[in-house]
């Protein structure tokens, strides 16, 4: 199978897409003839021209707007936010149009848009453009939230998002866009509220979504090498729809909850699962459900401050032992 | 405003199970009205309402175990509304207020309740933990998995010794406890703790919930062998004249007796005649009863019941006989009523149809003494002229309580015994 990067995983999903269904489009701020700021869209509007990958002003609000209304008369828009910092501008049409006009019509209008982009901090760009904004949006019934961590699930995710009916909110990672991964060629879909278990363990069930996923496959490697704990890694990959099942599942098995969240702590969409786990598995759990998260405090600046803001593996290693 | 309370159905009852409601919210109910089935430890009974008015209100669904004393269901008089407390009815003391925490309604964690119940009772100064799992006001820091675990297993929490940060109790400190707990033990009981099965490696196993009657079992065979000073005393009698007499009786009388029968009577008529093994302990005292009632081992699915036969000693043969039978049949559809366990003086197991030659039994508390009677036998044996011949023998072995009966004392009880299962027709006297 082919091995190529989390973005090259992106850029095939959108080819793929853009070939079959004419009626998707991308559209961002310097998407088409400068490749994209974090070339995600590379060699995309050479191929399929100006028509189907589009520039747009430096203007969230508007162009988001244009999208909410292309998808409403049928099109499949695939916005892109430069950062998803910046849809903080544009909330009024993701949140007020794109997540509500199916509901207020009755079901007779449905708005099948993909907005994606980076949403990360730990890249030293400062407080304003490393927003993490999973749980804002999953907070809107009529959003759907994705949060992809290797390049397999970019590609089958994205593919999937721009196939659903209801606008999605693709999250992705600057610091993953260069990850390597096996990769099929061709489309191929995962389907939303599907999680996947991305490591077996007995012991104690870590729950992420993103590149934590990442970080709790690496803690994982060092709580079996080290002290003997086989952990079990959740990775949720949406965020809403949420697979509540598979968390349930793992933690019915393990007993222990560590939820790993690059999110800030207050109402995060860790916050979500505590509440899920304390609701279901109460009679399962063999300790307080503990989590890792961001520090709560906007992105920090300096960077050997905000390398500790963002959970690590050696993070979660200490929150898992302090359970036992 | 009467609440129907699960009453307490037999003398060893704890919790019951309630089986199905047979009468819905909204029905009028009558004085005697039967409200709902029962399941005890040992029987399925029909709960009868000693209020009228109407069900107003049931706090536990079918299939929710609740313990003696809880809240079922709520009965209104006409007129009268939840929250109200009618003065005239004789619920109306404010007996609660002033009742002891731990005679106050507890519930058995993780069973369906109603929150209006699960509350009482946790107001009540009962942590809501499992039952059994009480403790005097003193909340007990154990994880969900730790307690669900410890109900499962019958484990006091209280006074186990947790491993889990801060003093947690977890779930490998429950796995690892002894049935009953480490918990202060009651004067006589056993200090030793349970050994429990760990997990073996690649081994399939199924784990089967002690059901009610298991736990009984566990509780007072254990609390017998440990409490109990056993001892044992051991006779072969020569079953001859018993063969020759049953099969005279069947032809003469055309009525079927068995074996266990003719020996069921005649424990009976020698506990008379010896009545220091028709006894028990009583602690400061030895209680000797006047009459004899017989408890009888019956092997029932799951687990064995002793119902019991009373005043066994003024029953004929064939009255026996007909007891037994009827007792068996029921014990087995669980029919049986809690009375019909309760009472009895001494007991007899029969292991004999099984080909146990012969067997000690445990003494049943708190009776003084039980007799384990083994299968006729063909043997070889010296007869009165110093010769070798083919005999017919029948061991029974008598388990007692030393605090009660002395050897030589059982030792005379087993010769009566002897005496009237060698000359049968006594039985007819």
């Amino acid at each position: 199978m082919p091995v190529i990067t989390y973005r090259q995983a992106l850029n095939d999903a959108f080819a793929e897409e853009l070939t079959r269904d004419e009626n998707v489009f991308l559209m961002g701020e310097e998407v088409a003839q400068y490749n994209g700021a974090y070339k995600v869209t590379e060699g995309l509007w050479e191929r399929f021209g100006s028509k189907r990958v589009i520039d747009t002003p430096i203007s969230e609000a508007a162009f988001l707007g244009l999208g909410v209304g292309a998808a409403m008369m049928g099109l499949r828009p695939v916005v892109e936010l430069m950062f998803w910092s910046f849809a903080y501008v544009g909330f009024d049409q993701i949140i007020n149009n794109a997540g509500c006009i199916r509901y207020m019509s009755g079901g007779l209008i449905n708005v099948p848009m993909v907005v994606r982009g980076p949403a990360n901090g730990g890249t030293n760009v400062g407080a304003t453009h490393s927003h993490t904004p999973e749980n804002f949006l999953a907070n809107t019934p009529g959003l759907k939230v994705v949060c992809p961590a290797t390049p397999y699930d970019a590609k089958g995710l994205m593919i999937a998002s721009i196939r659903d009916n209801d606008t999605v909110c693709f999250m992705e990672n600057t610091l993953l866009y260069g990850d390597l991964g096996e990769v099929p060629d061709g489309a191929y879909t995962i389907p939303l509220g599907v999680a996947e278990v991305k490591r077996e363990g007995i012991d104690v069930s870590l729950i992420a979504h993103g590149r934590a996923v990442l970080t709790c496959l690496a803690a994982a490697e060092i709580l079996a090498a080290e002290h003997g704990i086989e952990a079990e890694v959740v990775d949720l990959r949406s965020i809403r729809p949420l697979d509540e099942e598979t968390i349930l599942n793992s933690v019915a098995k393990t007993h222990r909850a560590v939820l790993v969240d690059e999110n800030k702590p207050f109402c995060g969409v860790s916050s979500q699962i505590a509440a899920l786990l304390a609701e279901h598995a109460f009679d399962d759990l063999d300790a307080p459900v503990l989590r890792v998260t961001a520090l709560d405090a906007p992105a920090i600046y300096s960077m050997p401050l905000e390398k500790l803001q963002l959970p690590d593996a050696q993070a979660v290693v200490a929150k898992v032992l302090s359970s036992f | 405003m009467p609440e129907i309370t699960m009453p307490k159905l037999s003398d060893t009852m704890t919790e019951g199970t309630l089986l199905r409601w047979r009468k819905k919210k909204g029905d009028k109910v009558e004085v005697g009205d039967i409200l709902a089935e029962v399941e005890t430890d040992k029987a399925t009974m029909e709960m009868e309402s000693f209020e009228e008015g109407t069900l107003a209100d049931i706090f536990v669904p079918e299939g929710g175990k609740v313990v003696v004393g809880a809240p079922l269901a709520l009965v209104l008089k006409e007129g009268e509304k939840a929250g109200e407390r009618s003065t005239g009815s004789k619920s109306a003391p404010a007996a609660p207020a002033a009742e002891a925490p731990a005679s106050r309604p507890s519930v058995s964690s993780g069973r369906p309740l109603t929150p209006r119940a699960r509350a009482a009772a946790l107001r009540a100064g009962n942590g809501g933990g499992a039952g059994g799992n009480v403790n005097e006001g003193v909340r007990v820091k154990a994880t969900p998995l730790a307690r669900k675990i410890a109900d499962a297993r019958g484990v006091r929490l209280a006074g186990l010794q947790g491993t889990g940060p801060g003093g947690r109790i977890i779930a490998f400190d429950v796995e690892n406890a002894p049935v009953g707990g480490s918990a202060p033990a009651a004067a006589g009981a056993s200090p030793v703790a349970a050994i429990l099965p760990t997990p073996i490696a690649g081994m399939s196993e199924t784990r089967v919930p002690l059901s009610g009657m298991r736990r009984v079992i566990a509780e007072r065979l254990l609390a017998s062998k440990t409490q109990i000073p056993h001892f044992y005393l051991s006779i072969e009698i020569d079953a001859a004249p018993m063969m020759a007499f049953r099969k005279e009786y069947i032809e003469a009388s055309g009525g079927k007796i068995t074996f266990n029968d003719i020996a069921l009577s005649a424990v009976a008529r020698a506990a008379m005649q010896k009545p220091k093994v028709n006894a028990a302990f009583a602690g400061d005292a030895i209680i000797e009863y006047g009459s004899v009632n017989l408890s009888v081992a019956i092997a029932v699915e799951d687990g064995l019941v002793t119902p019991v036969i009373r005043d066994a000693q003024n029953l004929s043969l064939k009255e026996i006989s007909a007891a037994v039978k009827d007792l068996a049949l029921r014990a087995r559809d669980k029919k049986l009523k809690p009375e019909e366990y309760a009472g009895g003086t001494i007991t007899v197991s029969n292991l004999g149809s099984y080909g146990i030659e012969q067997f000690c039994a445990i003494v049943n508390p708190p009776q003084a003494a039980i007799l384990a009677v083994g299968a006729i036998v063909k043997k070889p044996v010296v007869n009165s002229r110093d010769e070798i011949e083919i005999g017919h023998r029948m061991s029974i072995t008598l388990s007692g309580d030393h605090r009660v009966v002395d050897g030589a004392v059982a030792a005379e009880y087993m010769g009566a015994l002897r005496k009237l299962l060698e000359s049968p027709a006594l039985l007819l006297l």
